[in-house]
């Protein structure tokens, strides 16, 4: 039985992660611009999906995971010149149905190029299965594991000791006083896009060898970003990941001791609890350190 | 003056003339299915126009009517009409419910709760096997009858749709010249002033979202008499996220906003359908997906207030006002 | 007494906004708050309306509290108030401005405003009479069916008041209705406060035009920094050094 139980927080651990980062590309745009990207989702699909293509046509598999997340990224940053930027003075609720819109055309174009077949792509590295405390874990899990761990240092470095990470931390705080320093939030609106689409798109290629790749696969994703990120207050990155842990942990349980069929109900089940009771966050506390 | 006053009749009376026209099954039914989503689209612009609040999860209310008119006729073999007014009031009760707390919620909170409810309830209608047959819906549901007069075609359904129609226009214009219609359009304008003004207003809203959620159920129950089929299909997320378009392209806060969005995004759906494969040969649906984000993009670039500007263009609901210390 | 506050204190973030204030406004006065920017005195009213909670105090109207009243409970009891920045209904015009004002005065549902029930029509007429009666008063009956949002500044004002004025209130709180006003303006303001006074109105008055203030107030309370420094009649605050070194300065309108 304890067995059965450390399995399944493995499990929940590596779903976790990704929902982590996926929530932490949402709350990084969000902190940054304002802004809920209803398209993570697809920046997600699409960086799978391009990277089993470019490895499909048989060049190195890590030569084609760089540069289906730089091709994601640029994605990122074309769609905020071409309608973000335009907006960027309008309603929230403007805002939300053009990331909407950018979600719901992206996925047309991911089903016109990809169909929907399902798409798949092989381990990262070769070996068995390891055991640990009798619970078995596919390699693949610790890859996913590193890169959120690699992320999000990566991200705390950045915003602490770059220049440009502190001038991001700035504009979070204070949009005018950040242009008064020479510092432009349409800049840092663009990048934030970019390294979204970045991000996204690796979150896909680390999870594309565990789960199939579909066009459609973004969006019960970008879900589970969202719940992440909502229990974790929305604009608090700390808890964004902690919400994504959470959220995978829990998945993973119901999905495994009570029913599989509850386990996407289950996320949206916890948005509206959290939303009802707490609507800043349940996470608030523990993260209360702002970046 | 003359010629104002008989437009309107002759307008209608030229629209019911419609059905001798077409003789096209075809184009029957896109008229039916754009009256349909015009019904819920009154209902979401009160809601979203007047009241100021925005909700993802319409599609939610739409199936609930659809589906507890199917589950009542098939299983429990409700009178068609009583499955009809079921099919409003349930809707009704679970956004009473569910409405206070969610309507709590700001801006995005609001997209997202909303949004978070109409994904469950597709979930359901998905999952719940027993009762809803799962993803392969419930068929044999009889058409409607109404003392004796049965709905069983496209040219009666026509009528029957549009009279809602009307009737649904004629209500939401008495409410927006009344007492409560200028409540409505002060939360939209300022909430404060309207609170003080003596207005609740979190129980108005929640009435308005009570009368949003009414209408899509009728208008869910009306779909299932005519299809007399259901899926959980034409009630997921997609589908409340072309209705909060329908609401916006035709102009929120606008008398006739609804009508006009639900025809242009329902003749844009039907036109990039024949229109595609003639441009693009061998296209297929994927492409229609496209455009259609890419319409909702450049509407809310360039015309955020919707196409519908004409009549009385209210303003989206007011950024908070300032109450933060001086 | 009309209106009791005492003790009222609340905190923003660990500062102060508003510590230990409290006075009262007694039937058919005009009560003035007055106090460098920054002093409380919208954050005094909209703990008054309910917009805002207190940490502590009582506010007491008619002899019963407050207390957990929402913003439209509070104006279900008899107050009313103004805004800073001007909080019209836009999109609505002149005249349904006011009739919205007297939304208490109805009794008309939803539904029964959906099905359009017999008597409705009467209701209507009936507060459409008495809000342009109250706009004669205020002098914006000739463009009653213009957009509220196209009247110049000054009349806009004057609508506010006359919105607050239409449910009939007890008090009402005016937050700096002189502001943006030409000299002209703020004359017949004056003039029209102090004819509300004479029917029975209270008013509390946040203002800082201070030759309107001595003009109106039958009292006055200084705030700075969130607390109470003075109270009295025009003459005793005028005379107050305390008063005086607070507004040094800041404005020199009082010395």
């Amino acid at each position: 039985m304890s067995d059965q139980l450390l399995q399944l927080l493995f499990t929940g651990l590596t779903l976790g992660s990704i929902y982590s980062l996926i929530a932490l590309a949402l709350v990084t745009t969000f902190k940054v611009t304002g802004i809920l990207n209803l398209a993570q989702g697809e920046f997600v699909a699409i960086g799978a999906l391009l990277a089993i293509s470019l490895y499909a046509t048989g060049i190195p598999m890590f030569a084609a995971f760089i540069l289906a997340i730089i091709l994601v990224a640029i994605m990122g940053g074309c769609l905020e010149r071409a309608a973000i930027h335009p907006a960027r003075r309008a309603s929230g609720l403007t805002l939300i149905i053009i990331t909407l819109g950018l979600s719901i055309s992206l996925r047309g174009l991911a089903l016109l190029i990809w169909g929907t077949d399902t798409y798949s792509l092989p381990a990262f590295s070769q070996g068995g299965p390891l055991i640990i405390g009798g619970a078995v874990l596919n390699p693949q899990s610790f890859w996913i594991l590193g890169l959120a761990v690699i992320t999000l240092s990566v991200l705390y470095a950045f915003l602490g000791l770059t220049y440009a990470g502190k001038a991001v931390k700035a504009a979070v705080i204070n949009r005018t006083a950040a242009r008064l320093v020479g510092i432009n939030p349409n800049t840092i609106s663009f990048w934030a896009f970019v390294g979204s689409g970045a991000l996204g798109a690796a979150a896909g290629i680390f999870i594309a060898p565990v789960t199939m790749s579909t066009y459609d696969m973004g969006f019960m994703l970008a879900i589970k970003g969202f719940v992440a990120a909502v229990i974790g207050g929305l604009n608090n990155i700390g808890g964004a990941v902690l919400g994504g842990l959470l959220l995978g942990v829990l998945e993973s349980y119901s999905a495994g001791l009570i029913s599989s069929g509850l386990k996407d109900g289950l996320a949206i089940i916890i948005l509206l609890v959290v939303l009802m009771v707490k609507p800043h966050g349940i996470l608030g506390l523990l993260g209360e350190r702002k970046i | 003056m003359w010629s104002k006053s008989l437009l309107w009749p002759a307008v209608i009376l030229l629209f019911l003339a419609l059905p001798f026209v077409i003789d096209s099954n075809y184009y029957l039914s896109i008229l039916i299915v754009i009256g349909l989503y015009t019904i819920i689209v009154q209902g979401l612009g009160i809601l979203m126009g007047y009241a100021g609040q925005v909700s993802f999860g319409h599609a939610g209310f739409f199936g609930l009517g659809g589906y507890t008119v199917a589950i009542l006729t098939t299983r429990f073999d409700w009178s068609p009409v009583f499955a009809l007014i079921a099919a409003v009031i349930l809707p009704g009760l679970i956004a009473a419910i569910i409405g206070r707390p969610t309507l709590k919620l700001r801006e995005l909170y609001l997209a997202l709760g909303t949004m978070g409810f109409g994904i469950l309830i597709h979930t359901l209608f998905n999952e719940g096997r027993e009762l809803t047959g799962g993803p392969s819906g419930i068929s044999g549901i009889p058409y409607l009858s109404i003392g004796g007069l049965s709905f069983d075609s496209d040219i009666k359904f026509f009528y029957l749709v549009w009279a809602v129609v009307l009737l649904v226009l004629i209500g939401i214009n008495n409410l927006i010249r009344s007492r409560v219609g200028r409540a409505l359009r002060a939360i939209s304008e300022s909430e404060h002033a309207a609170e003080t003004a003596g207005i609740d207003t979190g129980k108005l809203k929640l009435k308005a979202f009570i009368f949003s959620a009414l209408l899509a159920g009728l208008a869910g129950g009306l779909y299932a008499f005519y299809i007399t089929f259901i899926s959980p299909s034409p009630f997921g997320f997609h589908t409340s996220v072309q209705f909060v378009l329908m609401a916006v392209v035709g102009g929120l806060g606008t008398f006739l906003g609804p009508l006009l969005g639900a025809a242009l995004v329902v003749l844009l759906g039907e036109l990039l359908r024949w229109v595609i494969p003639l441009v693009i040969p061998g296209a297929g649906g994927e492409y229609e997906i496209i455009f259609f984000g890419l319409i909702l993009v450049f509407l809310m670039i360039f015309r955020p207030k919707g196409l519908g500007a004409f009549g009385k263009n209210l303003k989206p609901p007011a950024v908070k006002p300032s109450v933060a210390p001086e | 007494m009309l209106l009791e506050v005492q003790g009222l204190t609340k905190h923003f973030g660990g500062v102060a906004a508003v510590r230990d204030v409290g006075f009262e406004v007694s039937e058919g006065t005009i009560f003035a708050l007055i106090g460098p920017n920054g002093a409380g005195k919208t954050t005094v009213f909209n703990l008054i309306t309910g917009i805002l909670r207190p940490d502590s105090g009582f506010i007491h109207f008619l002899g019963k509290p407050l207390d957990g009243l929402k913003p439209h409970q509070v104006s279900a009891a008899g107050i009313t108030r103004t805004f800073q920045n001007l909080q019209l209904f836009n999109g609505m015009t002149v005249l349904e401005n006011v009739m919205t004002g007297a939304y208490l005065n109805g009794k008309t549902g939803f539904v029964r405003s959906l099905l359009r029930m017999p008597g409705i029509n009467a209701e209507d007429k009936l507060i459409s009479k008495q809000a342009l009666t109250l706009l004669s008063e205020v002098g914006l009956e000739s463009v009653a069916d213009i957009p509220a949002a196209a009247l110049p500044f000054g009349q806009q004002r004057l609508l506010e008041i006359a919105r607050s004025l239409a449910s009939g209130p007890r008090l009402i709180l005016l937050d700096e209705p002189a502001a943006g006003l030409n000299s002209a303006e703020t004359k017949t303001l004056a003039i029209f406060l102090k004819k509300l006074k004479q029917n029975g109105l209270s008013m509390v008055l946040v203002e800082h035009d201070m030759e309107t203030v001595m003009e109106v107030a039958d009292r006055i309370l200084v705030l700075n920094f969130g607390e109470g420094i003075s109270e009295g009649t025009p003459a005793e605050i005028q005379a107050d050094p305390e008063v005086i070194r607070a507004y040094l300065g800041e404005d020199d309108q009082i010395a």
